[in-house]
């Protein structure tokens, strides 16, 4: 289909504020007479509070205020606290100081006495599944959305049924199955069988999670740095104990989340709650680069084990995997349950058995992170199938192929129940990103040695939901004829914001000139939107804005009816007036309709609203109402099945045997993303997801000191994510552009597998550059490379985490 | 909404007030007026008022107490910010980047990671860049500052790296882009042909966590082009 603006490059509105310094991040507020918050930290892993001595603190010049654990509400059983009386990580806060500036309020937090007594700890998940091992709560060491936290300990005999080399597979609080594995292993030629380690990472954005706050005739007003406008709202006044209608949300700008600021979290609440302790006066919380690897959430590391039985010609008849998840503290993320989910799809098998346990450990808080377990399922399930491959004598490309879903998707399954998907081109993204990298020919190259240096090729496929459905749009036309998109999703740097209003324009006819974005905060009067994460926005979306575009569709051919006569459906858009089909001349522009829509009141100028949507889109019609037509509805639009997002990965490396340094010579990337709605944003969404997967694949990686549950690596230098010179000059692109037919305009998110694909193809790159060599572990670093090469053994145990 | 999207911990909490009311430990209510003034509203009554600047107090330096014992004299500082100077009082421990933001209100300089590591806090010395997160402002008291305020011209047309930069889609979050922009023009009027290898080497003090260096790069060659 033909779109006008659908499909075309534009300029985000945002982009020049950012270029210039303009741009306003939570950490750029600054009030008179604001006061600066520092937290206290907990010393230790695991503890729990005796007493807490602020005498000298208080003497510091410029000390305003503390906050304690008492002061402030405590979630459920393994929930993620504000403030804690029994922290369960290294640099928990336990204590908030206020003080008349930064550096009064960082000399009194460091003057804080807190007594505390030392409880048990754990970070090695396996070590809390042991007998007698340490449970990371008191109480208990299991827990996740739909398990009950509990203690779970595994017999000595499950662990003695194996090697030192094989995961343990004790009880497992989350089984499910679908098929016969047992007789597809029968059926099997080959069968692989490996368990692996997946670390844990941080998220690393550039900007700390920040936050900044007052109080004002009983609003609270937050400054906070988040993925989700509106999404994060509900929560963040849940945490500061007020009314949702009571609190005045800013966020413009989100120097990066990655999932880490999906919505909102404990301390975005605390510069609110300190405020509210000295009057409201404005409180800026400034995170340091090391509260922010203490606080700041991770990506969830897993110990696997894996089965998998393919047939002669590489399809893969039965698969059996048991996951031990590296929850952190709190009850986390299911990312277990997405390791699962990914391979059904991905890979289509004909049957599966599916085993996890999500185990808690005294580490940073885990959450999602950019295709979370869906990612690591890529890293670990990826480099198993080059495995099957050469030993069944089939080309790597190949036995993805035969596996993957395409033509549309109308026969692929996904998930434990096997359930539908909206629409599914895996194998035509395979394709056409072989061609653009020149798969054949040039893996024909594969091991190919240079002086020290040896080629490798690596493919990668990874998945994620990429849609939901249910929320609400909202847009306005003002009397001066100017398209007014109020838009809640948020600012993580994808543009989707834009892209995603651009559909209400192109539904209305509009020029993208004459249409406005309102987006930032309550101020901005913005509807109930899903979040920016989960890939989702230009799904989820899209169907927002297009119902809404359609109820002012109606609403200006109703105006129009009720000035000329006859029907609604006598009536055309064109060139933004409203117009009898029949009788052209019989026309108002869409500025004349929004002013008899005022005149008109009601429904038309949003007076009165649909019962169906949800109260944060209310309380914005009517602020706006009045003031233009207004258009909203809440996203009735049928769905059935998955939204899956689907990418591949293609890249080029050479690594040296003598360094272990990996280069990367050359990457394509794939995305089955539905219509391409901003092609160059798309560009930007497959090489920046790219070059996250790099670091996940080679350097990044969160360490815990097993002995003393510190964290060692809270500097970008030792967590590294790459820079500039660790990724290739050029990175290409392909999209398959097909259309998912449950989107008004065919599309579906991306933003997530691109990053899994990337880093499953390097570490396949990396294996092949070696001959082979199945790492098991993710990152795969320098110094594994370099023993592998030299045929020496890894310097760390198989199952091992936290290792270096 | 359980159903929907990553971990959530606030659900993790019941609705409703905080367990303990937070008492009002001082201060009575008043009004609370964000500074959304603009750069040169802002920079006027840093000069017209030393007031503004003795009471805007909120600076960091380290975790060394400051000294309120520090002459006074040791304190003054002019300092040639974007093409005009100020005097300002400045404490021989503090940084530049804390200078910028917090005195100046210059907020386009980011801090990233305040350690040297990340360039987001990058500003020119004399035309070099620097890391101003990890440069005492009294360093640099006899230099010219410019940050990423003073790279578009004074009627507001963006600079070359600034335009190429919006046409790439370069920045992604844009927290690191105020430092890439200003590492670009650096190297620009430096190097105004650089190739592709030295524009890379130009950009490498810069870490774009959001990965788009491709962009970063391709922005500066499109800049050096119509230099
Ligand atoms: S903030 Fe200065 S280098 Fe990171
Ligand atoms: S654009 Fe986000 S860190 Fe560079």
């Amino acid at each position: 289909m033909e779109y006008k603006l659908i499909g075309k490059n534009f300029t985000p509105p945002d982009i020049e504020a950012k270029v210039t310094g303009a741009a306003k991040y939570a950490e750029d507020f600054q009030a008179d007479g604001m006061a600066h918050v520092k937290i206290f930290g907990s010393p230790m892993p695991h503890g729990v509070v005796n007493s807490i001595d602020l005498g000298e603190a208080e003497k510091v010049p410029g000390f305003l205020a503390a906050l304690v654990p008492d002061e402030v509400k405590q979630p459920g059983p393994a929930g993620f606290p504000i403030l804690s009386n029994k922290p369960t990580y290294f640099g928990q806060p336990i204590v908030a100081i206020a003080a008349e500036n930064e550096q009064a309020a960082a000399d009194a937090a460091a003057a804080v006495k807190v007594d505390m007594t030392l409880l048990p700890f754990v970070v090695d998940p396996l070590e809390s599944l042991k007998p007698d091992g340490p449970d990371a709560l008191e109480g208990g060491n299991i827990a996740s959305r739909g398990i009950d936290f509990q203690s779970l300990k595994w017999t000595g005999k499950d662990f003695a049924m194996v090697g030192e080399d094989e995961l343990p597979r004790g009880e497992a609080p989350i089984e499910w199955m679908f098929g016969d594995i047992e007789e597809g292993f029968a059926n099997s030629a080959v069968v692989v069988e490996e368990s692996m380690v997946h670390a844990t990472n941080a998220h690393q954005a550039m900007e700390p999670r920040s936050a900044a706050a007052y109080w004002e005739n009983g609003k609270c007003h937050v400054w906070g740095s988040t993925q989700s406008t509106s999404f994060a709202q509900p929560g963040l006044a849940r945490l500061i104990g007020i009314e949702l209608s009571d609190l005045v949300f800013v966020a413009e700008f989100c120097g990066g989340g990655f999932g880490g600021k999906a919505t909102s979290y404990p301390l975005m609440a605390l510069p609110a709650l300190v405020s509210k302790k000295i009057g409201g006066r404005p409180c800026l919380l400034r995170v340091s680069r090391v509260e922010e690897y203490d606080n700041g959430m991770a990506r969830s590391g897993f110990q696997g084990w894996m089965k998998l039985g393919f047939a002669q010609d590489g399809k893969l008849l039965a698969a059996d995997m048991f996951m031990v998840q590296d929850l952190g503290p709190t009850s986390g993320f299911r990312d277990y349950n997405n390791v699962g989910i990914a391979s059904t799809i991905v890979y289509q098998p004909a049957s599966m058995r599916f085993r996890a346990v999500p185990v808690l450990t005294n580490t940073t808080p885990k959450g999602a992170q950019r295709g979370p377990g869906e990612n690591q399922a890529a890293n670990m399930v990826e480099p198993l199938f080059d495995k099957a491959a050469s030993e069944l004598g089939i080309d790597r490309l190949a036995i993805r192929r035969i596996n993957a879903p395409g033509g549309g998707g109308a026969d692929a399954k996904i998930g434990a129940a096997q359930g539908p998907v909206t629409s599914a081109y895996l194998k035509e993204a395979l394709d056409k990103g072989a061609e653009a990298f020149n798969w054949v020919e040039r893996s024909a190259n594969s091991g190919m040695q240079n002086g020290s240096r040896a080629r490798g090729y690596g493919i990668g496929q990874a998945y994620h939901s990429a849609g939901s459905n249910g929320f609400d749009g909202l847009v306005r036309i003002t009397p001066d004829g100017i398209l007014h998109v109020h838009s809640g999703v948020g600012n993580l740097g994808t543009y989707s914001y834009a892209s995603t209003s651009r559909v209400v324009a192109e539904a209305l006819g509009y020029d993208w000139d004459n249409v406005v974005i309102e987006r930032g905060g309550t101020q901005k009067h913005i509807p109930w939107n899903l979040g920016q994460f989960g890939s989702n926005t230009n799904f989820t979306m899209t169907r927002s804005n297009y119902v809404a575009a359609m109820d002012a569709v109606l609403k200006l051919k109703e105006i129009a009816a009720n000035a000329f006569g006859g029907s609604p459906e006598d009536y055309s858009l064109e060139n933004e007036r409203v117009f009898k089909t029949s009788d052209p001349s019989a026309s108002l522009s869409f500025a004349e309709a929004a002013q008899r829509a005022i005149e008109m009141g009601d429904k038309y100028a949003g007076h009165v609203l649909p019962e169906d949507i949800h109260p944060m889109t209310q309380a914005s019609a009517k602020a706006i109402a009045g003031t233009g037509l207004v258009g909203v509805a809440k996203d009735n639009l049928e769905k059935e099945g998955t939204v899956p997002a689907l990418a591949v990965g293609f890249i080029e490396v050479d690594v040296d045997l003598e360094t272990g340094k990996v280069e990367i010579l050359d990457y394509v990337g794939g995305a089955d993303c539905g219509t391409v709605i901003h092609p160059d944003g798309l560009a930007a969404q497959v090489r920046g997801g790219a070059v996250m997967g790099f670091g996940l694949a080679t350097t990044e990686r969160h360490v815990y000191d097993p002995a003393y549950a510190r964290p060692n690596t809270r500097t970008f230098y030792l967590s590294k994510p790459p820079t500039i010179l660790d990724v290739p000059l050029k990175m290409g692109w392909v999209a398959t552009d097909q259309p998912d037919p449950q989107n008004p305009m065919g599309m579906k998110g991306i933003g997530e597998p691109l990053q899994g694909a990337a880093s499953a193809a390097l570490i396949n790159a990396i294996s092949d550059a070696l001959g082979g060599h199945l790492f098991n572990r993710t990152p795969v670093t320098t110094d594994m490379i370099l023993n592998a090469a030299e045929g020496l053994p890894q310097s760390h145990k198989p199952l091992a985490t936290n290792t270096v | 909404m359980e159903n929907y999207g990553p971990y959530d911990p606030t659900l993790d909490y019941a609705p409703g007030p905080a367990t303990k009311e937070i008492a009002v430990e001082s201060g009575k209510v008043q009004s609370w007026k964000p500074l959304h003034m603009s750069r040169r509203n802002f920079l006027r009554s840093v000069v017209c008022s030393g007031t503004v600047i003795a009471g805007s107090g909120y600076l960091f330096t380290t975790l060394a107490p400051s000294r309120a014992d520090a002459r006074s004299v040791e304190r003054l500082v002019s300092l040639n910010v974007n093409g005009r100077t100020r005097r300002l009082d400045v404490p021989p421990n503090e940084t530049l980047a804390t200078t910028l933001r917090y005195r100046l209100g210059l907020t386009g300089t980011k801090i990233g990671c305040n350690q040297a590591e990340c360039g987001a806090c990058t500003v020119m010395a004399n035309g070099a860049t620097i890391y101003s997160c990890s440069t005492l402002t009294h360093r640099v008291r006899d230099k010219e500052i410019v940050t990423v305020e003073g790279i578009a011209s004074d009627d507001g047309t963006l600079h070359p790296v600034q335009q190429a930069f919006m046409d790439e889609i370069a920045p992604q979050c844009g927290f690191c882009t105020p430092g890439q922009v200003v590492a670009a023009v650096a190297l620009l009027n430096m190097n105004p042909n650089p190739t592709i290898e030295e524009a890379r080497m130009g950009l490498s003090g810069n870490v774009c966590r959001c990965g788009a260096y491709d962009h970063y790069l391709r922005g500066t060659m499109k800049a050096a082009e119509r230099l």
